[in-house]
């Protein structure tokens, strides 16, 4: 009796199988798909607003007829924050999914890991969010685009404005691993190109997510600099605000901050946001372009919600996937690389273009300075900096970057 | 002068947090001997449910009773855990309730996301103590001096509690000998329970006083525990006193270290750590631990070869493994190719956990140096992958040579804490020598050359190196080396009497225990083309031993098992579900419950009591074993 059971049972079992591999393979031909990979259960507070920003992206390129008059799907996998974990989700949705690209990441060595597989295996790689300059630069290849501007980029708008103040004096506050140590070393050198009359006076490098604000924040009084440079963010970020406000270590000092502007690390800081730091951001209330509005207005309408920077991230990061397969009507990597160099499409911060030359994006980012508003922290005298007037030459580019 | 008083004063406010934290884990390893993995998610609870409790009341009546109920309310959740949970598995096997811990860890870091949400939350400012206070022109945060007035007025509560009451008594007695306490007719389980329910209190209540100063996020429970172990060794486990004293001193030596240094921070604790386990192998407070009386891994089944039918059931199971490139795909064989790997790396710790009856937690250490050796030798000197492969776990071999010297010299926890302080040496080597090993970003582009490149070629030979690692490993286990390991590990001093040179013998073990480690890291460098710091980091380490656990440590090839099972859940998971880490935990917590000698030894056991029930023989042998215990 039971040996019938099981008989039936595996008849069954490959019944379905046989039909799902039919069906798989019917839809196969009308849809495309792209696999996606970030840091979701690791870092939720900014994977979180990215995936919504995806979702949207994918909704509205499947309502105006897909593309090419395929259906996109992409397929989203977390990485844990390891690169090794990374890995295996990417060769898990090339091998096993066969997407046509692979997108995503969030942290630098994760995006520099998976833009190496893409190099290895030949697939297309466009990098969502990581920062690091050596993605396009010094370990770029010729598999991987990257979206969000670079850390050089955002260093050399914030020097732009830190340039024009008075300080002599500067002391930096940076997290101790690889986005930190780029991000003040970038910083310095296009400062003190600028400005040959700059002393630093001290550095405080906190170990990433465990800073000990209360004596970070001493050293740095002690040194007694006229202007601080800030990369922490997240809790980080928090705590050195409190502890500093208490201590009074912004009172008669300017402070340039990386990234802080971005609702993921402004907001939280609520009624302690410290006002007149000069930052990078994302003031999404007071962008008044019809590109944005419209962004803006879906985004709400969907989720009820406002959106972080991640959600720009996300939403363009499909979006230029889409317009860069569309473009090369086909899955070939070697087609895509060709329609996605010199690529331009719309973005709700205005036209972006994928550079030829280092795969690089001309998205560009906000600069401003933070404020309070109705115990919120914003960002006000914003101004929109496009990418591409904050890269360096061609010429030092072509050294940077090795040849393919 | 006023700047130095201050920075003293700043980092007496760091110490005052860590020590409360600290404080709890003590008096719960002291009693239990549980390594509470769990304690800091403890402690991020305090946090999540004191930012509910402030949020909702108002008032300083509202902020001060919601920061003492919301330590109240977590240490009622502690007591759950011990007596649904904990309570099932005292009789486990050492550090068995580690992994038991670990896993309420995993599913509480994915739990508390979906309760309050992914974002980081600011709590309020503590009513009373929101400014600072003016000395001689640099500030004090009236907060901090709070803290700086509670720790030690938390030290002397508990002191009096110790020293005081009967039930301060009990504990300490049971922290002493607790078989002796449980003899005298005292109720163990309810002294356990309340003790933990103590320890759970207090981590709670340190969480909920960071609401102030800090943002309440799902990442905090993993900032703290690492160090908060660190400050218990340093001041001798169960010691409160040392507690204290080695808060206080690893947060001033990073209060001023950071004038001078200011990257020390990121080491500075497992420095201190390593220097004064070396010189004080049982902490400044600590003192020496009484001979074990039940010695730690004994085996109610005496090891044994395998009989001739086992080994063609595992000749069989190898050659089904390895037709797998016939019926799998690329991505099946790469995951094949990485459980392989696994378990090279498991059953090089388990060899040294079981047989050598040491538990490493820092075995990521060699793991990392082997994967790191491969790399540095193709990508700088540009050998063969073959050279390679050779050579690479050579860096793991001196990695353990080094260390394992100094490490065997203790026991215990006391020799786990030290290989974690060493693994975190050389993660943060790894990870500030920008200019050799890539820091964070690590090295990339390792990949195998063009005859093992394809994932079947990689997989047979990830899959042939595996099966020999664990043969190797076996035939030193039933060599004369390995009787002498063993003997070493059951009975030091009767070991010793029969001259066997049981330092030696570890420090041997070690070694090979490391560079077998290296080995699999040579591989996986290959594996995944690149390696980074993550490579040797604690939560590598933890891997291992859960994988270790999960197998069965006094079983004597479990690990092979227990990395299968852990590592192919553990990518299957990731790429199915978001709530992997609630999942993988519940499965954990399961198996803890369910076989609670890990998988493989609770099969051991099985499959003894059955054969028992059916040879007449037995009753003889049975009789033999408990004489010899």
């Amino acid at each position: 009796m039971r040996g019938y059971f099981v008989g039936a049972g595996l008849a069954i079992a490959v019944a379905t199988m046989a039909t799902s591999a039919m069906t798989t393979r019917a839809l196969a031909q009308s849809e495309i798909k792209i696999g996606e990979i970030n840091s979701y259960s690791l870092l939720p507070a900014f994977t979180e607003p990215y995936r919504k920003g995806w979702q949207l992206a994918v909704e509205e390129i499947n309502a105006a007829g897909g593309i090419n008059g395929k259906k996109l799907v992409v397929i989203s996998k977390d990485d844990g924050g390891k690169p090794a974990d990374a890995q295996t989700a990417a060769n898990e949705l090339v091998s096993s999914e066969n997407v046509a690209m692979l997108t995503g990441t969030f942290l630098s060595n994760i995006g520099l890991a998976v833009s190496d597989f893409a190099n290895q295996k030949k697939v297309f790689f466009l990098a969502a969010e990581p920062l690091t300059d050596a993605i396009t630069w010094s370990k770029g290849n010729r598999y991987t685009f990257r979206l969000r501007p670079s850390n050089y980029m955002q260093a050399a708008m914030l020097v732009e404005e830190a340039a024009k103040l008075p300080a002599k004096r500067w002391a930096t506050i940076a997290p101790n691993y690889e986005y930190g140590q780029s991000a003040v070393a970038v910083f310095k050198k296009l400062m003190s190109e600028k400005r040959p009359d700059i002393q630093w006076v001290d550095e405080q490098w906190p170990p990433q997510g465990k800073i000990d604000a209360g004596p970070v924040i001493q050293a740095v009084a002690a040194a007694n600099p006229e202007a601080i440079l800030n990369v922490t963010f997240g809790a980080d970020l928090v705590k050195l605000v409190r502890e500093g406000n208490t201590r009074g270590l912004f009172k008669g000092r300017t402070v340039v901050s990386f990234l802080t502007g971005e609702p993921e690390y402004l907001d939280p800081l609520k009624d302690e946001t410290p006002e007149g730091w000069i930052v990078t951001g994302y003031p999404w209330y007071s962008i008044k372009t019809p590109e944005h509005d419209a962004f803006l207005k879906a985004y709400q309408a969907k989720y009820n919600d406002y959106p972080r920077l991640g959600s720009i991230v996300g939403y363009q990061t499909i979006k230029a996937a889409a317009a860069i397969l569309a473009k090369a009507g086909s899955s070939d990597p070697e087609k895509l690389i060709a329609a996605a160099e010199g690529i331009s499409m719309p973005s709700p911060f205005g036209e972006i273009t994928f550079r030829k030359i280092d795969h690089q994006s001309t998205l560009g980012a906000f600069t401003g300075k933070t404020a309070l508003k109705d115990g919120k922290g914003i960002m006000v005298d914003t101004a929109y900096r496009k990418g591409s007037d904050y890269l360096p030459s061609d010429a030092e580019i072509e050294k940077l970057r090795p040849k393919d | 002068m006023a700047f130095y008083v201050v920075q003293f004063l700043t980092g007496l406010a760091s110490a005052a947090s860590l020590f409360l934290v600290a404080s709890g884990l003590s008096i719960i390893f002291g009693v239990t001997r549980i390594v509470n993995f769990a304690h800091g998610a403890f402690y991020m609870l305090g946090a999540y449910v004191a930012f509910t409790l402030t949020e909702r009341f108002s008032g300083a009546f509202g902020f001060w009773g919601g920061i003492v109920i919301a330590a109240l309310v977590v240490a009622a959740i502690g007591v759950l855990v011990e007596m649904v949970l904990l309570r099932r598995i005292y009789h486990s096997p050492e550090l068995f309730q580690l992994l038991a811990t670990f896993g309420l860890t995993l599913m509480v870091e994915d739990l508390v996301v979906l309760i309050w949400g992914p974002d980081d939350l600011v709590g309020r400012r503590a009513p009373g103590f929101k400014g600072a206070i003016d000395f001689f022109g640099q500030n004090i945060p009236s907060y901090d001096l709070f803290l700086i007035v509670l720790g030690p007025v938390v030290l002397g509560v508990l002191w009096l509690l110790f020293q005081r009451t009967r039930w301060g008594v009990l504990v300490r007695a049971a922290t002493q000998d607790r078989d002796m306490v449980a003899a005298l007719g005292v109720n163990q389980k309810w002294l356990f329970t309340s003790v933990f329910a103590l320890g759970v209190f207090l981590a709670a209540l340190g969480g909920a006083l960071q609401i102030p100063r800090d943002a309440v996020n799902h990442a905090m429970d993993l900032r703290v525990i690492v160090e908060v172990f660190v400050v218990v060794v340093i001041g001798g486990l169960g010691s409160i006193i040392g507690a204290f004293v080695a808060a206080v001193l690893v947060s001033e030596l990073n209060a001023f270290g950071i004038l001078i240094f200011p990257k020390i921070s990121i080491i500075l604790v497992f420095l201190v750590m390593a220097v004064v386990l070396i010189v004080r192998p049982w902490g400044l407070f600590g003192k020496p631990e009484a001979p074990a009386r039940r010695t730690p891994g004994l085996t109610v089944n005496p090891w044994r070869p395998l009989t001739m039918n086992e080994r063609l059931a595992a000749i069989a199971a190898l050659v089904v493994a390895a037709a797998l490139p016939f019926v799998a795909g690329n991505y099946v064989l790469t995951v094949g190719s990485e459980i392989a790997i696994f378990v090279i790396f498991a059953v090089s710790l388990h060899f040294l956990m079981s047989v050598g009856g040491l538990a490493s937690f820092g075995h990521a250490a060699y793991f990392g140096l082997g994967a790191y050796g491969v790399a540095l030798l193709a990508k700088m000197a540009g050998l063969p992958m073959i050279a390679c492969l050779l050579l690479g776990p050579l860096l793991g071999l001196v990695g353990a040579a080094v260390f394992g010297f100094f490490a065997v010299q203790l026991s215990g926890v006391y020799f786990a804490m030290l290989t974690l302080a060493f693994a975190q040496i050389v993660w943060s080597i790894a990870f500030q020598w920008v200019s050799v090993t890539g820091g964070d970003n690590g090295i990339l582009g390792v990949w195998p050359e063009k005859w093992a490149a394809s994932p079947s070629h990689f997989y047979w030979l990830s899959l042939g190196i595996a099966a020999l690692a664990v043969a190797i490993l076996r035939i030193i286990v039933f060599s004369p080396f390995g009787f002498a390991l063993r003997a070493t590990r059951d009975s030091p001093l009767r070991s010793e009497a029969v001259g066997i040179n049981g330092k030696r013998i570890q420090w041997t073990a070690f070694v090979i225990a490391g560079t077998v480690a290296g080995l699999a890291g040579a591989l996986f460098a290959y594996l995944k083309g690149s390696v980074f710091p993550d490579n040797m980091g604690i939560s590598l380490s933890v891997d291992a031993l859960v994988m270790v656990l999960l197998g069965g440590v006094e079983t004597v090839s479990g690990a092979v098992v227990g990395a299968i099972v852990y590592k192919a859940l553990n990518i299957w998971l990731v790429s199915q579900t978001d709530l992997s880490k609630l999942v993988l935990g519940g499965f954990v917590v399961l198996i803890v419950v369910a076989f609670p000698k890990g998988i493989v030894g609770t099969l051991e056991a099985l499959m003894h009591r059955r054969r028992k029930s059916s040879s007449a023989a037995s009753p003889l042998l049975t009789s033999r074993i408990e004489t010899a215990e």
